[in-house]
């Protein structure tokens, strides 16, 4: 039974962050048990073995030309490493790059005999939702899981298994090496600020935002601005629901939205809410709109993501002298 | 509860016990005490001198009086108003259709304003009407629309002559619509938090602007509820009651279901579906107090709005700063309390 949509992918502008609301969804289930460093077998010589973050060893026997991503991030990473060519099919929220070939499938409520019916060689997801790691096994395809990134670090792991997978750990490599020296020079760019800087990271309009313990953080972190939701307690999700009173009194320099394209967020609508025309960051016109996508992926372009609050905090920087 | 009145008949107008002194005191100390412990409980804290000041006009740092005029009082104010609409929507749904299992959304209302809120959340995120969010009327448009839904059809299956037609049908409603409304959040997955949010219950901080918002529904439906407390007594000792005197059960019955989802709906507007103070309030007061609805709907009314500001509080203060969803504190904490109550009164009220 298709549970999905027909017209969900067509008309509607695919909008995804799946991977932020499933963590969400599943906090607890999930844990926040870190998968132990993934180790790889050495090149790209098949058939080899991945060690996935459920400790199940994945053995791919050939480089694999049809593969299935049902993970946006990892379809972007994909793409990235120059494995775009052999990747058949991905879900209906992958739509970065343009040229992927965008179905029906869902990452979210994953249909076993559709992914099969492209009989895929490898499927690379973010989380093992409706019984995907189970569906897919019984069928013999080695399955890839690429949970949300913690850190910077947990990408450039993904993205190199991602290369070890499909035969292109050389260009993973590179692309993991160019974006580090990417976030040095942006890391460098940004002075330490003058007087310390908060900011406030908005996932939607009912206040959910991300701590330090994301990787959505920690690019606040490497700029050594201080974020707010870490003021949420320890036990609390690491996408935690803020109040209202929180965070106009802990009043930000920097107001980031990435919801801009899910909520049709911008500066007009935050400072017409009430009470936060007071904050610092509505009052001076520190409220950067980001694009969602760009801002919930943990794939190369989270450099993007990077060089927008990097341009906002110079900015910031200038005001100030 | 119907047993226990049955003999009472020809006494039912007039014998009846009015709303006892003590308890009417005691529900307005409820609710000013709990909005005493609203407005002073928050995730930022002020000191309670400072809240008296700001509360009774004195000059207060621009800040602190931000946060408490823009965001804690109307929330306070908001609580109370839901809370007590959706106690005496609860009460006067149980009256009307002699179910104990009633609450305010029986004939579908949450299932409407859910489908309604989610449309609104999917389809034109962040979108406003004349200045105000779609979400809150698109749920009200829901919530309305179920409860006629259901309303049309439970009279074409039963000629409304019985309630369990009625029922039936706004359950059947519910079903239909809570399905489209799963149907909508799996196929836009992106928008699950919010919809999820949404259906958990949260008052939203749309300041002033919510309270004014809702005001004239929630009015008109508390005072129409009220007037027709004597008729919930006769509709209690059975329809003939009512149409002994004269009145059509089908007209009081469509007045007070039409009252009731108008409150219903808008509190739901800017509350979300917040689950079971529609059941558990009235029916503490009926344990505690009395069954006649001369003091059910008042009383609701009072410790509905005292319980719904507490809840809210407990909501913003538990794991501060940040929230849970409102639905959450009001099971959790009415539930066994509810039981409680049960326990300690079970052979003399039920």
């Amino acid at each position: 039974m298709r549970t999905h949509h027909p017209r969900a992918s067509a008309k509607l502008p695919a909008r995804f962050r799946l991977g932020l609301v499933a963590l969400v969804l599943l906090a607890a289930a999930c844990g926040g048990s870190q998968p132990a460093a993934t180790s790889t077998t050495q090149a790209a010589h098949f058939p080899l073995t991945i060690t996935r973050p459920d400790g199940v060893a994945v053995t791919i026997t050939h480089q694999p030309h049809r593969i299935v991503s049902l993970s946006p991030t990892a379809t972007e990473m994909l793409f990235a490493i120059g494995a775009g060519a052999q990747v058949t099919a991905v879900d209906d929220q992958s739509n970065y790059p343009a040229n992927a070939p965008m179905t029906k499938l869902s990452g979210f409520q994953p249909n076993i005999e559709a992914i099969a019916a492209y009989t895929p060689d490898l499927v690379v997801a973010s989380e093992d939702l409706g019984g995907l790691v189970h569906g897919v096994q019984a069928l013999n395809i080695p399955l890839l899981l690429e949970p949300a990134a913690k850190t910077l670090d947990d990408s450039y792991r993904q993205l190199n298994e991602l290369g070890t997978a499909t035969g292109h750990v050389a260009e993973a490599g590179s692309v993991v090496s160019k974006m580090q020296s990417q976030v040095r020079t942006l890391i460098a760019l940004v002075a330490k600020p003058s007087r310390p800087l908060r900011v406030y990271h908005e996932l939607d309009n009912t206040f959910f935002s991300a701590t330090s313990a994301t990787f959505i953080g920690q690019v606040y972190k490497l700029y050594g601005v201080a974020n707010i939701a870490d003021g949420a307690p320890a036990g609390a999700s690491d996408y935690p629901q803020l109040s209202a009173e929180y965070i106009v009194s802990s009043n930000p320099d920097l107001i980031v939205l990435a919801d801009t394209k899910c909520c049709n967020q911008n500066l007009d609508t935050v400072a017409a809410r009430p009470g936060w025309s007071a904050i610092k960051a509505v009052r001076s016109g520190q409220v950067v709109g980001v694009d969602d996508d760009i801002a919930s992926r943990w794939g190369p372009r989270v450099i993007d993501f990077m060089q927008a609050v990097a341009g906002r905090l110079q900015l910031i920087e200038t005001q100030a002298a | 509860m119907l047993g226990a009145r049955a003999g009472a008949r020809p006494a039912v107008l007039a014998g009846l016990p009015r709303l006892p002194r003590l308890w009417a005191a005691g529900g307005v100390a409820a609710v000013v005490l709990a909005c005493g412990i609203g407005v002073l409980v928050g995730p930022v804290h002020i000191a309670p001198g400072t809240v008296l000041q700001a509360l009774f006009g004195g000059a207060v740092e621009p800040g602190q009086a931000n946060i408490l005029w823009s965001l804690r009082f109307p929330r306070v104010v908001l609580g109370a108003i839901v809370g007590g609409t959706l106690a005496i929507a609860g009460a006067a749904y149980q009256g009307v259709f002699r179910n104990p299992l009633a609450d305010p959304y029986l004939l579908g209302a949450a299932a409407g304003a859910n489908l309604g809120a989610t449309v609104a959340i999917v389809l034109a995120p962040g979108a406003s009407v004349i200045g105000i969010n779609l979400v809150p009327m698109a749920a009200f448009v829901g919530a309305g629309t179920a409860v006629a839904g259901a309303y049309v059809l439970g009279r074409t299956v039963s000629g409304l002559r019985s309630a369990t037609g009625l029922i039936l049908a706004g359950i059947a409603i519910a079903a239909f619509f809570n399905s489209i409304e799963t149907y909508v959040q799996q196929t836009h997955s992106e928008s699950i938090r919010q919809a999820y949010s949404w259906i958990l219950g949260r008052l939203v901080t749309a300041g002033w602007d919510g309270v004014l918002l809702i005001l004239p529904y929630v009015v008109l439906s508390a005072v129409v509820i009220f007037l027709h407390r004597r008729l919930l007594d006769a509709l209690m000792v059975g329809e003939d009651e009512v149409t002994s005197l004269g009145i059509s059960v089908r007209r009081v019955r469509l007045v007070i279901v039409v009252a009731a989802t108008l409150g219903t709906a808008a509190a739901v507007a800017v509350g979300g579906t917040i689950a079971f103070v529609g059941i558990i309030v009235p029916h503490t007061v009926r344990l505690l107090v009395g069954s006649s609805y001369r003091v059910v709907i008042p009383l609701s009314l009072l410790f509905g709005a005292a319980f719904l500001v507490l809840a809210d509080t407990a909501a913003r203060s538990v794991v501060a700063p940040a929230e849970l969803p409102i639905g959450v504190i009001t099971a959790f904490l009415g539930a066994p309390f509810f039981i409680a109550v049960l326990r300690s009164t079970r052979a003399a009220a039920l």
